[in-house]
């Protein structure tokens, strides 16, 4: 075993950093699943609970409506999910390769800056019964005044699962444009055809499952947010009973210290639900390939589509237009003067809203940008890190693809499957018997645990996809792994790097909950401020925060997407594909 | 897969052969590869013990999976840990074998140019040319002299991504010797460029070759590639007769 030198050298310090980057990661989970445990069965030293009980989880048990908050956590993780992936497959299959495709490919990619708040408020504001929507049938149904009905906060959940859905859809259909050219859909598709096959059947039959063992991951990412989601809920969810983390949130944050025990022993509920989800989808994965192996066994061809090609647009385009037209509706009640009701558009405008607004919102837009900046550029160098210590004990990769190993992928993407709140209570409470205050830098670190899985989600197939041989040839010059990595890798790969660090940041801008329980409600970003005004229903001044809180990763991506090219304006292969 | 011991009548044949045991001694000059055996896992994909002259090339010929590639991956220091090789790899007296990739001074050309997009063609030069030649005008100077000698003046701001295949092969060669390295790995340089260009390119690189006496080993499917290195050629064919013992093909120059 002699020979390739300092592969050898690196390979122990490289696999060490391997393991290490990923269970830094994951430690937070596990210390956060560890602090919610112990108080769950009573146990919290701090707060008085000196002995093991059950009686947290009897006190659960005693609250009113628990179970409608599980059935709806249950039903919205299904519920979304299920939508989600079903508009990206029937879209993908009646316009992949055409113009629609790329239509999509380019009006969609911006809403992967919208957060989810954002997204919600939009959403809320077309369809309450004030909404835009109700203003445009106004004239023709003949009424005058809102009609009394319950739309936004519905006892089943039906806006929060919409809200959900308008972001998650266009998100998972970017995940599956990316994930596409690997699944080889023209070939595929053409020997479909040949073998005369309709489109849109050749296309599920032959390239989605392909296609769905690659945006998996993101797939069971979405079931286990829409399952605890509290933001979107907060905006749009019911309220009595609300979901279970929204209750859960309010047990945590009450002044009456004792609910913790309750709370904690809920946050495990919720894990239970999250985990049933999430075996529910993989038992309904089954059972989707189980259909598709008889239909496939069937050999029927489903040559006619007539109009199902039409009608599969549908889902994603009423996802991709509640987001573009609620974004408006909020810039335009972000100045809008007085406006009645049928009004379609208010009579007049004027900028006092946001000159109210922006004083009071430069404080938390100051620690967002500050946190999502630092979070992101960390969970950048660590996913390096990590990226190039497993690229290295494959020194020459050609033949055989490099990937993160099962175990290493299953660390660093655990915070995207474990519910935040099941977690963050844990950890919160950690923070609290250690001693620790809301800080900056606790904040920084609390996101960087849910900013560094998509960093790496985004980075890893573009890092390990650069052709070996370059580092080769940079080496057999005289150079080092730092300079190959400098001065070959890095600049090679501009554009996915700042595009993964534009996903880091905009993750981080977005999350509510771990800034909510890590920041204690006195480190504000401008997440906290926009979820924290949808009680108030001051239109105005929610229009103008949801914007703010879509302005700092939309300037992000755009970034991401012009500096390399003013980079390598004059490097024809440099141009991002 | 083929096992290759020196066949013992053939060896006078050869220049630069030399025996077994004398090469347990490294050369003063020259690659020598002693005792060379690549296997992975159970599986022995080939063994060679070969020296090449300065200015000399030592032709591996085989299909793809005959473990040629693994070869080269070997001596230029790459070779993925899932291969267990052994033996050693001497240039001009040093042993290589444990030296990083980036200390060894081999010069490697690929099937693909492999200029780095990032760079205009002068600054793949300026990133090869050693760090001793200092002061801005004196390295700008080195280089504009090496891209006049594989016929490329005026090329130094050019984007890599225009030049053709031709103008691209010479620019890597360029990048190749202004590293100075005292061997040149080759890994079927020459099948991506098409027949007319072929003979051209392969012409400036054997001549570059024996001008500046390195030693080469040139990886290759081509025949033609193995006639125009002219010397030794060994074969690490798809016949299965491992069994068998050795099968040397060799031409003497």
């Amino acid at each position: 075993m002699a020979g390739n030198g300092n592969g050898r050298l690196s390979k122990a310090p490289g696999a060490a950093i391997a393991l290490a980057v990923p269970a830094l990661l994951a430690l937070p989970v596990g210390v956060g699943l560890v602090g919610v445990v112990l108080p769950a069965f009573g146990y919290l030293p701090a707060l008085g609970g000196e002995a093991f009980s059950l009686a947290p989880f009897r006190q659960l048990l005693a609250t009113p409506g628990l179970g409608t908050s599980a059935l709806l956590s249950l039903a919205s993780g299904l519920v979304t999910t299920a939508i989600s992936t079903l508009g990206v497959a029937l879209f993908l299959a009646a316009f992949h390769g055409t113009a629609g495709d790329r239509l999509a490919r380019r009006l969609l990619a911006p809403l992967l800056a919208v957060p989810h708040a954002a997204a919600a408020f939009g959403l809320a504001f077309l369809i309450a019964p004030s909404g835009l929507v109700f203003r445009l049938l106004a004239e023709p149904l003949g009424f005058d005044r809102p009609p009394d009905l319950l739309i936004v906060g519905d006892p089943l959940g039906l806006a929060m699962m919409a809200g959900l859905i308008a972001k998650e859809m266009p998100f998972l259909l970017l995940v599956a444009f990316a994930a596409l050219p690997q699944a080889d859909p023209v070939r595929r598709m053409r020997l479909s055809a040949s073998l005369g096959y309709g489109r849109m059947a050749g296309f599920l039959l032959t390239v989605w499952p392909g296609v769905y063992r690659q945006i998996r991951l993101p797939v069971l990412a979405v079931a286990a947010y829409a399952s605890g989601v509290v933001d979107v809920a907060l905006i749009l969810g019911p309220s009595l009973p609300a979901p279970l983390a929204v209750r859960l949130v309010a047990w945590m944050n009450d002044p009456d210290l004792s609910l913790r025990f309750m709370a904690s022993a809920g946050a495990l509920l919720q894990l239970a639900v999250t985990g049933a989800v999430l075996l529910l989808w993989i038992a309904g994965e089954q059972l989707t390939a189980a259909l598709r192996r008889r239909v496939t066994g069937g050999g029927r061809r489903f040559a006619e589509e007539g109009a199902t090609r039409l009608a599969a647009s549908i889902p994603v385009a009423l996802a991709g237009a509640s987001v573009f037209f609620g974004l408006s509706w909020l810039f335009v009640w972000s100045i809008a003067g007085f406006w009645a009701f049928p009004d379609v558009l208010p009579p007049s405008a004027d900028l006092s809203t946001w000159s109210r607004v922006l004083p009071n919102a430069a404080g938390p837009l100051t620690t967002t940008f500050l946190v999502a900046i630092l979070s992101a550029s960390l969970a950048l160098v660590l996913v390096v890190m990590l990226l190039e210590a497993r690229r290295r004990q494959f020194p020459a990769a050609a033949g055989r693809a490099v990937r993160l190993s099962p175990a290493v992928a299953g660390l660093i993407y655990l915070p995207l499957i474990v519910p935040q709140i099941a977690f963050l209570f844990g950890l919160q409470v950690t923070l609290l018997s250690l001693d620790l205050g809301p800080s900056i830098p606790l904040l920084i670190a609390a996101h960087l645990v849910f900013v560094a899985p998509y960093v790496a989600l985004a980075l890893a197939d573009p890092w390990f996809a650069v052709d070996p041989r370059y580092e080769q040839v940079a080496a057999s010059l005289g150079h080092g792994a730092v300079a190959g990595l400098f001065r070959v890798r890095l600049p090679m790969l501009t554009h996915a790097v700042l595009t993964a660090l534009a996903i880091g940041f905009a993750t981080s801008v977005g999350q509510y909950l771990p800034t909510l329980l890590i920041g204690a409600g006195r480190l504000p970003t401008i997440t906290t401020e926009a979820v924290a005004l949808a009680s108030g229903g001051n239109r105005r001044v929610i229009g103008a925060y949801a914007l703010l809180q879509t302005l700092l990763p939309f300037l992000a991506f755009t970034l991401s997407g012009t500096l390399p090219r003013l980079l390598w304006r004059s490097r024809r292969a440099m141009k991002p594909a | 897969m083929n096992v290759h011991q020196p066949a013992t009548g053939e060896a006078s044949h050869s220049a630069v052969r030399q025996h077994h045991d004398e090469i347990a001694q490294p050369a003063g000059t020259g690659l020598v590869l002693s005792g060379v055996e690549i296997a992975l896992g159970q599986h022995r994909l080939l063994a060679i013990d070969r020296a090449v002259a300065p200015g000399e090339t030592l032709t591996v010929m085989g299909p793809s999976g005959s473990g040629k590639s693994s070869l080269f991956a070997f001596v230029a220091g790459f070779l993925d840990p899932a291969f267990n090789a052994r033996g050693r790899v001497f240039l001009n007296g040093r042993d290589l074998t444990r030296l990083a990739p980036q200390r060894r001074r081999l010069g490697l050309l690929f099937q693909d140019a492999l200029l780095f997009p990032h760079m205009s063609v002068g600054e793949n030069l300026l990133f090869a040319l050693a760090p001793g030649i200092r002061g801005r005008t004196g390295r700008r100077q080195a280089v504009e002299v090496m891209l006049a000698e594989v016929d490329l003046d005026g090329t130094f701001s050019r984007d890599p991504a225009t030049l053709s295949g031709g103008q691209a092969a010479r620019v890597a060669l360029a990048r190749t010797l202004l590293a100075e390295p005292e061997a040149l790995l080759l890994d079927e340089p020459f099948s991506r460029l098409d027949q007319a260009l072929r003979a051209t390119i392969r012409d400036l690189v054997f001549s570059r070759i024996r001008e500046r006496r390195m030693p080469a080993i040139l990886v290759t499917h081509d025949p033609a590639d193995a006639e125009a290195a002219g010397s030794d050629v060994v074969d690490i064919g798809e016949d299965d007769r491992a069994g068998q013992g050795a099968r040397d093909e060799e031409r003497p120059r």
